[in-house]
């Protein structure tokens, strides 16, 4: 019965952008290289009793085969569903008997794993993860009836307002790339997976030569490193994965809208953005938190929200993947104002187009995201995502210690040039609901 | 594949664990020393010390939420939740934010039927800060219709988002309404929207006198600091805020006896996926008899929580009946709670099909009871969440606030693993058989439009 009714927008800026947190001089990071050569991050922190441990190997729904996406999300779905001589349910029932949490997910560009569990039963919780990478069974039963539940899911979001519009737009913004593809698959793709797709691509992704780890909790470097060959050692040390292009989003420019019979509009807006590695990253992030960040004082919330009141949530953010980057905008209002909400969105990306932000919000925004990074060192799962997510992006071990250096560095200058690269070939829309006024175009149109 | 998705994280007030299958866990996590205390002026203090990271959450809750609403104004508690964040004669509108974003710090707040509560999560130095700002909107809030207007388009959008957009938040909203016959959780927190619309500054006042005083309020506070420090910070702040109204006992109009299964079907085009929910009207963890409170969260677990529940391995696994099937219970009210079960069936399979299998499940737990095998599993997996939850100081902060605003203790949530422990099979039969009784429950059917092969005959 808890209804946390403003904290949608706090929430999404900071899980989506790359850019990730930073304690205050607390945390110590290892590199630990267990006996069999495999790398992890380490931050030992022994006053709970517990472990969590990421990880992520490259290869997500890009290692779909064309014609068959979701194969890897179903793998993801049912590697927790037996493994090794245990079936579903006695593998269900040991995870449960050790209260282990056990997580698999795919994005685009990888296929994450998670686990939390409590001290005293590590042995016993480090070995179902281990069968689940190692020798997941894929049963017949457990198949179909994964596969049921995603068909459910798709038929659902056939007329969700949401996925409409957020899958109108990876579409048309890669129309002959991975990326265009939806990572959980369609309703026609999704039937014809078979056991041998998912044994493949489990083969070819889930292999030494890509994995990066990282672990918290109440566990010292020689005991993680013996884990680290026990759970990951036995896994192939390479795999064959298609290669996947670098790719711009086209249609910049291009609006679609999807007419669906519900009071509210859903608004989706993206372009192109800027490579986590380019040197305007950094200056870009803090010029989106000015304008559309996940606080209460963005110039989108503002001129939105708090002076308008056409929408509950609005906010901008970048988005970093391994072959493509991306600046987005997200907004969802009724009918009569979508046309105004729209507008206003991409009016005030213009203005900080043309001008980037003030000297005055580039300290507040700078002050904001220095602050702000010790929050995402709080919690032993937090912290374990972060450093999966800095060795993802190849930031260094120290990266932590730099990141807010980096934000300070940050001149009036580097900002108002990363702003200009938030516009480069227009924003592709794409709404779904029944907004007056306003209608599909072309680009220029 | 939840009807309601619901995580129990909220459900389990928990802290202290002792317990012994999980005897190292249990040593390390011995009892934070968790600081409890009342100013002067009424307030009530929570202090959740966590020392490893250099960040503090700090929270206000009120006791007051939708459930104490004037009948006909629907949705005022929450509005006034978003009115809070428009200054006060102090620190005029915006301020506030500007200064929490100013020092890194996040902020929000929440509305439920039985609490309001406002937070900031920031380094420990800015903390004196934001204890500042909060104590100052305790009773210092101001409003202007230039203010207030825009924000009542924005909850207008907020009830299209989360509910007028979803069919299943509707569906949810009408349990609730059927299951209520008396009591105001039946209106939706954020309000019936015919309601919403004519709210205004004057009500949202109003209502702010009557309810935001210190004395009707908890401040926890969580993370890198002492008892002793809180207790200085608080005297400095909250403690120069002047009582402005006397608080009455929280007391709603109760459920009589409930005597009627009820249905209702919700029928809308876009709906893809059929499902039904059941919820019947059970003890809260306050209002609950010793122990009932605890068998109730046991048998839900054995009922309903993930795959190796009855309902999931009957009718997802065995059966094939259904896509997705579980329950849950929310012992955290300060008046009567809600126990729920719910299912999606599969292509072919028809609601009342899966309610009958649905049923079938039920009658034989109420029948036959659980064994004691299910019950030791079922505890030591929820006395583990209790462990978990310390790894999140801002969970641990909920657990207390919400405790204390809805007629629980400290000592109650320190106790409950203890309490858990001692939950017995028999205590488990015995709640099944008082409480899963149809005559206290509403099913609730999700339907496409226009599909009438799934309609009750």
């Amino acid at each position: 019965m808890i209804h946390r009714w403003r904290c949608l927008i706090a929430a999404a800026a900071a899980s989506i952008a790359a850019l990730a947190a930073q304690p205050a001089g607390a945390t110590t990071v290892q590199r630990v290289v267990s006996p069999g050569g495999i790398v992890a991050w380490l931050v030992h922190e022994p006053s709970l009793p517990l472990v969590a441990l990421n990880f992520a190997f490259v290869g997500g729904a890009t290692q779909d085969p064309a014609d068959k996406p979701g194969v890897g999300y179903m793998v993801s779905s049912l590697l927790d569903d037996g493994a090794g001589e245990l079936d579903a349910k006695a593998f269900q029932q040991r995870l449960e008997e050790n209260a282990v949490e056990l997580r698999f997910s795919v994005t685009q560009d990888y296929f994450y794993g998670s686990i939390r569990l409590l001290k005293d039963r590590r042995e016993q919780s480090f070995d179902l993860l281990r069968l689940a990478l190692n020798q997941p069974r894929f049963d017949a039963d457990a198949v179909s009836r994964v596969r049921e539940q995603i068909l459910s899911g798709l038929r659902r979001e056939t007329t969700d307002p949401g996925s409409i519009a957020n899958r109108a737009w990876w579409a048309a913004a890669f129309p002959s790339h991975p990326y265009g593809r939806p990572t959980n698959g369609s309703l026609t793709s999704v039937p014809a997976i078979t056991v041998d797709d998912l044994r493949t691509f489990a083969r070819q992704v889930l292999t030494r030569d890509t994995l990066k780890i990282a672990a918290v909790g109440d566990i010292d470097a020689a005991t993680l490193g013996q884990t680290l060959d026990r759970v990951f050692g036995a896994l192939p040390a390479t795999g064959t994965r298609a290669a996947v292009p670098d790719v711009a989003p086209r249609d910049g420019g291009r609006r679609i809208v999807t007419q669906l019979a519900v009071p509210q509009a859903v608004v989706r807006l993206g372009g192109a953005g800027i490579m986590r590695k380019d040197p305007d990253f950094i200056p870009a992030y803090v010029v989106n938190h000015v304008l559309g960040g996940g606080s209460f004082t963005s110039r989108l919330y503002d001129e939105v929200r708090e002076k308008r009141g056409l929408a509950y949530g609005v906010y901008s953010y970048l988005m970093t993947m391994r072959h493509a980057a991306l600046f987005m905008a997200n907004t969802q209002t009724q009918a009569n104002s979508t046309r105004e909400a729209l507008e206003l969105i991409e009016a005030q990306v213009q203005r900080m187009v043309k001008d980037g932000p003030s000297e005055d919000e580039l300290a507040k925004a700078k002050a904001y995201l220095k602050g702000s990074y010790a929050l995402n060192f709080d919690t032993s799962t937090k912290i374990a995502s972060i450093l999966l997510q800095n060795q993802l992006d190849e930031l260094g071990i120290d990266y932590i210690d730099k990141r807010n250096g980096l934000m300070d560095a940050v001149t009036i200058e580097d900002a108002r040039r990363a702003a200009k690269r938030l516009d480069q070939g227009g924003l592709l829309v794409t709404v779904v609901g029944q907004p007056k006024d306003l209608t599909s175009k072309e680009p220029g149109g | 594949m939840n009807l309601i998705p619901s995580r129990r994280a909220w459900t389990i007030p928990g802290l202290a664990v002792a317990a012994t299958l999980f005897a190292t866990a249990v040593q390390a996590a011995s009892k934070p020393d968790v600081g409890h205390f009342t100013l002067g002026n009424g307030l009530e203090v929570v202090v959740v010390p966590d020392r490893r990271a250099p960040v503090v959450t700090h929270m206000v809750w009120y006791k007051v939420g939708a459930a104490d609403e004037t009948p006909g104004k629907s949705g005022l508690a929450h509005f006034l939740e978003h009115l809070m964040f428009k200054g006060t004669v102090r620190n005029p509108i915006g301020k506030f934010s500007q200064t929490v974003a100013f020092v890194g710090g996040q902020e929000n707040a929440f509305t439920t039927q039985d609490y309001t509560g406002y937070f900031q999560r920031v380094s420990k130095e800015h903390l004196k800060t934001l204890m500042e700002f909060e104590s100052d909107r305790m009773t210092g809030l101001v409003l202007t219709d230039e203010a207030v207007a825009p924000e009542l388009k924005v909850v207008l959008e907020e009830q299209n988002q989360r509910v007028a957009n979803n069919p299943r938040a509707r569906l949810s909203e009408q349990i609730d309404a059927a299951l209520y016959l008396n009591h105001p959780y039946g209106k939706p927190v954020i309000g019936w929207r015919h309601e919403i619309e004519k709210l205004n500054r004057q009500e949202a006042l109003a209502f702010y006198r009557r309810f935001y005083t210190p004395n009707n309020a908890v401040l926890v506070v969580a993370g890198d600091v002492t008892t002793d420090e809180i207790r200085a910070l608080a005297e400095a702040t909250y403690g120069k805020v002047a009582k402005v109204a006397e608080i009455g006992p929280r007391r709603r109009p109760q459920e009589p006896a409930q005597v009627a299964a009820r249905h209702v079907t919700l029928a809308d085009a876009r709906v893809q996926q059929p499902s039904l929910h059941r919820a019947y009207l059970v003890p809260s963890s306050t209002t609950a008899k010793a122990g009932e409170s605890e068998a109730l969260e046991v048998l839900s677990f054995i009922l309903g929580h993930g795959t190796t529940s009855r309902l999931y391995r009957t009718l997802v696994v065995e059966r094939e009946l259904a896509i997705g099937a579980g329950g849950y219970y929310n012992g955290t009210a300060l008046d009567a709670s809600e126990f729920s079960v719910y299912g999606s069936p599969k292509p072919g399979v028809t609601l009342p099909k899966l309610e009958d299998a649905v049923d079938a499940v039920i009658d034989d737990i109420v029948a036959n009871g659980v064994t004691p095998d299910e019950v030791e599993r079922a505890k030591n997996r929820l006395i583990a969440d209790a462990v978990y939850a310390q790894d999140s100081q801002a969970t641990m902060a909920r657990w207390y606030g919400a405790a204390l605003t809805t007629g629980s203790t400290v000592e109650a949530v320190q106790t409950w693993p203890d309490r858990l422990r001692a939950v017995t099979a028999d205590a488990v039969n015995a709640a099944a058989k008082a409480w899963l009784d149809k005559r206290r429950s509403v099913t609730g059917y999700l339907i496409k439009d226009g599909q009438q092969e799934d309609k009750r005959t």
